[in-house]
């Protein structure tokens, strides 16, 4: 055993050192898989998510610009605009500025949260304006985004009148231990125009409605950090589906929505699912 | 219940009347100054025509000895506790080696893995003293083996089967044994099938039946007049035990407990005996409530546990020294796992480890000296040390203990220390002696790393303290007895004050995971407990033929914070009368209880009125040349009283009126 172990141990080693010696050119797309592409008479653009998919709640996008010869551009500045056509009216949704993927050359990326799925007679069309070498072109398609499987973006008003969108980030692989847990909270401030909103916070209680309704001890609920994100420290005691029960409540800690989850309240008006 | 056997100092002092046939290390045990030590004779080469019950269970067995309660969750595999204290608090042993229970609800305490034909007795230690297995707070329990010896050629055999009435109980087995000068060899096989039992007043308990198949065989080769080899295994299988005291039963218990050893006599005139052993053992536990029609959520609980060991024992003589010193280490791995399975269709099973891969890896020295000063006195000395380290193994364990304790090594090591001393007169008819002792222990897998480990009896979830300290234990003892012609007695009693006494309190914060739990306890420290352990026996020879028996026992518990500490046994007595001639022999017998008034409602405890039951036996033996048939029959709680004890887990009433009968032919 302990042979097998040092032996398995001295292999490690060689490959990881190995590894380190090769040059081989970086992936900048590894673990992305393609969503679409969105093209106009200049470019093809294509959009990448890890599960290749526009899901409801938070999602992390990839960009990538190639010229009709294929070749990928690495200067681009670009900005973004998702659109939801509804039969009666259009809105905007959640989203962060696009920015260069950390150690890529071609690849851009920034985050969408979609409140609401799309479908045949109401649509999300993504917008993308960019500029290269000081040119500005734009390109626009209807873009397909379906409902994730699980509760993962909560859209509501508050008590104080307003509308906000709560999307969970983390965890995206949720373990039997304590998860960091990430959301992103954004206020509406008109139906096209949402800001991150500061200095709230996420209360969290873990449930699992098909055991008890039992709660998990040692969560930490959610507050702002410098990034503006919101980070706090989820339990889960083990696999199986969980709820998490949220509140919202605001500086002077006035609960705008949510309700604790009592003996007579199983849930709270406001949840996230997880399932593992 | 009747004393299916005497506890073993009855053994000691009535040996030549009651246990003609015992073997001599029986004897010599109350020579050596080992008074402290309990006996409990279980077979000798054939089960015996002395016990009123010869294929009862071991558990009926070590129920016997004053320093043992069986704690009763089903019709067997019950759990000992040795002098009012949890399993946790003693080392039980097989022959010395060490076996790690595999189940994270005491369902398969090590005595359960062996069966009565594998064994000849029990050794009972009070106390760390005499504890060469390891640490310990309340004693030591090692099973031995019943093997043949070297000599002339000669083939033995048995054959056995048995009935009992109540819950339609086949037993059925045979054992072989072959010696001669430079080998031998035993063999045994031993089966038993019970349906559901009834207790008192036709009352049926569900899922209270069980299979067990459970095979063993040693050999031994000697080498030269002063060396010789032996090897064993010990096989064991269960299936389908009903637990009826809990929501859960088991569907398969096997164990696999191999060893060989290497023993050398005689090596100078103050080394007599030089013993080492290696061992190994497998235990695969898996809990399961498929036969329950009715639950909150189906769920399975596997558990594991693989012990590989040794120990390596020197024993002499030197002047008026008795020694022995004893080297011994073992590594425990033991894992449990719980999935419980939706009532939702199509969502995920839920997954826990209960038990989070903790890996034990103990080293111990241990040395004790008998020196007798004079004719009449002797004193014991023992003293012992071990490392003790502990090590969550599993990366999904750690984190999950990591939600409770987010700081918490992944290993942690203690130095558990014991020492002993006691003093002993011993003459034609009276016999003192009194002792003084030291032990501390770690805790236990489960009290250092249960995850929601739900508690039946009080109905909380427990969850494991990996940051507690050793519990420490100091104690004292005392025993008179006295031996005439045709009245002895004997009054012992044991008293241990334990600081930083491990025992599960209420979290109020904690949201309990098991559907119906009452709370979540998490296992913390008391600053003491104090355990008081008291008994009294008496025999008396009325006339030839006639012996009257009688036993008064008695504990106390009580623990700072909690008060009444649980499972700890009130006032109980035994008289019993046997008639034997020649080949007949008859009892009666009284076994009692007074009520139950210590109690603590904390760990689910209620108060249990008094009760007492008469059990009747009568045996035979028919001679045939070298062939003998021995015929035991007897009626146990004759009146099928309804009753349950301190020891009946949740309250689960015992068996009420059994008619049995065994047959033991012997070759």
């Amino acid at each position: 055993m302990q042979c097998s172990i040092m032996l398995l141990a001295a292999l490690l080693i060689f490959i990881s050192c190995k590894k380190e010696n090769t040059v081989t050119p970086v992936n900048e797309l590894e673990g992305l898989q393609l969503v679409t592409t969105i093209s106009n008479d200049k470019h093809k653009i294509s959009l990448y998510t890890a599960s290749g998919k526009f899901q409801t709640g938070y999602n992390d996008v990839y960009v990538q610009i190639k010229n009709t010869d294929g070749s990928a551009l690495t200067n681009a500045t670009i900005s973004w605009k998702p659109v939801m056509h509804m039969m009666s009216m259009s809105h905007s949704c959640p989203y962060s500025p696009v920015t260069k993927k950390d150690n890529a050359k071609s690849v851009y990326t920034g985050y969408i949260v979609f409140q609401m799925a799309g479908s045949d007679m109401e649509y999300w069309e993504l917008t993308l304006d960019y500029t290269i070498n000081g040119i500005a072109y734009t390109a626009t398609d209807k873009i397909q985004v379906i409902a994730a499987s699980k509760r993962v973006v909560e859209s509501f008003k508050g008590s104080d009148g307003k509308r906000y969108v709560l999307a969970m980030v983390e965890p995206v692989t949720p373990r039997v231990a304590v998860n960091d847990m990430k959301v992103v909270l954004y206020r509406m401030e008109s139906m096209m125009s949402f800001v991150t909103a500061d200095n709230y916070t996420i209360k969290i209680d873990p449930r699992m409605p098909g055991m008890g309704n039992h709660s998990s001890p040692n969560n930490v609920n959610l507050t702002q950090g410098t990034d503006k994100m919101y980070y706090g420290k989820l339990s889960l005691t083990m696999t199986g589906y969980w709820k998490i029960n949220l509140q919202l409540e605001d500086a002077s800690q006035n609960i705008l929505k949510g309700e604790p989850v009592t003996d007579t309240n199983e849930t709270s008006s406001i949840y996230f699912e997880l399932e593992f | 219940m009747f004393r299916y056997i005497m506890a073993g100092i009855l053994c000691v002092l009535f040996s030549e009347i009651v246990f003609s046939q015992s073997d001599n290390n029986t004897i010599n045990d109350s020579t050596n100054g080992k008074q402290l030590e309990e006996v409990v004779i279980i077979s000798q080469r054939l089960p015996s025509d002395r016990v009123t019950k010869p294929l009862s269970s071991l558990d009926n067995f070590l129920e016997k000895a004053n320093a043992v309660n069986m704690i009763r969750r089903g019709t067997y595999a019950w759990e000992p506790y040795i002098n009012g204290m949890a399993s946790e608090r003693s080392v039980i042993t097989i022959d010395g080696m060490r076996i790690y229970a595999a189940c994270t609800d005491k369902m398969d305490p090590v005595t359960s893995y062996v069966e009565i034909t594998n064994l000849a007795r029990a050794n009972v230690h009070n106390g760390p003293s005499g504890s060469a297995g390891g640490a310990t707070i309340a004693g030591s329990l090692d099973l031995v083996r019943k093997k043949s010896s070297f000599g002339d050629k000669t083939f033995k055999g048995a054959a056995f089967s048995g009935f009992e009435s109540n819950n339609r109980q086949k037993i059925a087995g045979a054992a072989l044994s072959y010696s001669a000068p430079k080998i031998f060899a035993d063999i045994d096989f031993t089966w038993r099938n019970a349906k559901n039992y009834k207790a008192g007043n036709d009352k049926e308990i569900l899922y209270s039946g069980f299979t067990k198949f459970n095979m063993s065989a040693i050999t031994g080769y000697k080498i030269n007049e002063h060396e010789h080899l032996e090897a064993s295994v010990i096989y064991d299988h269960a299936v389908d035990v009903g637990y009826p005291a809990l929501p859960m039963d088991v569907s398969l218990a096997k164990a696999i407990i191999a060893s060989v050893e290497y023993v050398r006599h005689h090596i100078s005139p103050a080394i007599a005996q030089w013993k080492t052993k290696l061992y190994y053992n497998d235990i695969t536990h898996v809990m399961d409530d498929s036969k329950r029609p009715v639950v909150p959520i189906r769920m399975d609980m596997p558990g594991w546990s693989k012990t590989a060991g040794f120990y390596s024992i020197v024993q002499g003589d030197f002047g008026k020294h008795n020694w022995k010193a004893n080297l011994s280490g073992h590594h425990n791995s033991s894992i449990a796992e719980m999935t419980m399975h939706s009532n939702t269709p199509g969502e995920s099973d839920m997954f826990m480890l209960t038990w989070p891969g903790v890996h034990t890896n103990y080293a111990d020295l241990f040395a004790e000296d008998i020196y007798a000063f004079s004719k009449n006195w002797n004193a014991t000395f023992s003293a012992g040390i071990g490392v003790h380290n502990n090590v969550v193994s599993n990366q999904f364990g750690l984190e999950s203990m990591k939600i409770f304790y987010a700081g918490m090594d992944k290993s942690k090591t203690r130095l558990l220390k014991r020492a002993a001393a006691s003093l002993h007169y011993d003459n034609k008819h009276w016999n003192f002696s009194a002792g003084i002792a030291y032990g501390e222990r770690a805790p236990s897998v489960s009290e250092g790393y249960g995850f929601y480990l739900f508690n039946s009896f009080d109905r909380y979830d427990y969850i494991g303290n990996p940051e507690m300290k050793n519990e420490k234990s100091a104690s004292i003892n005392g025993t008179i007895s006295y031996r005439g012609s045709d009245f002895s007695a004997k009054l012992s009693g044991t008293y241990f004050y334990i600081s930083d006494y491990i025992i599960g309190k209420p979290d109020s914060s904690l949201s309990v995971m098991t559907i119906g739990a009452a709370g979540v306890k998490v296992y913390k420290q008391l600053k003491y407990a104090g355990i008081f352990n008291s008994s009294l026996d008496l025999n008396y020879r009325i006339a030839n033929s006639w012996l009257w028996t009688g036993r008064l026992s008695y504990r106390r518990g009580i623990g700072d914070e909690v008060g009444n500490l649980p499972l700890i046994q009130p006032l109980t007595y035994s008289t019993s009368v046997l008639y034997s001639i020649n080949q007949f022999s008859a009892d009666i017998s009284l076994d009692g209880s007074a009520r139950k008034t210590k109690f603590n409602p904390e760990f689910g405890e209620t108060a249990i009125p008094d009760y007492a039951i008469v059990n009747i036996a009568a045996s035979y033996r028919f001679k045939l040349k070298q062939q003998s048939i021995l015929l035991k029959t007897g009626v146990e709680n004759v009146l099928d009283k309804y009753y349950t004890s301190f020891a009946d887990w949740n309250r689960l009433p015992r068996m009420g009126r059994n008619i049995f009968v065994n047959l033991v032919w012997s070759f």
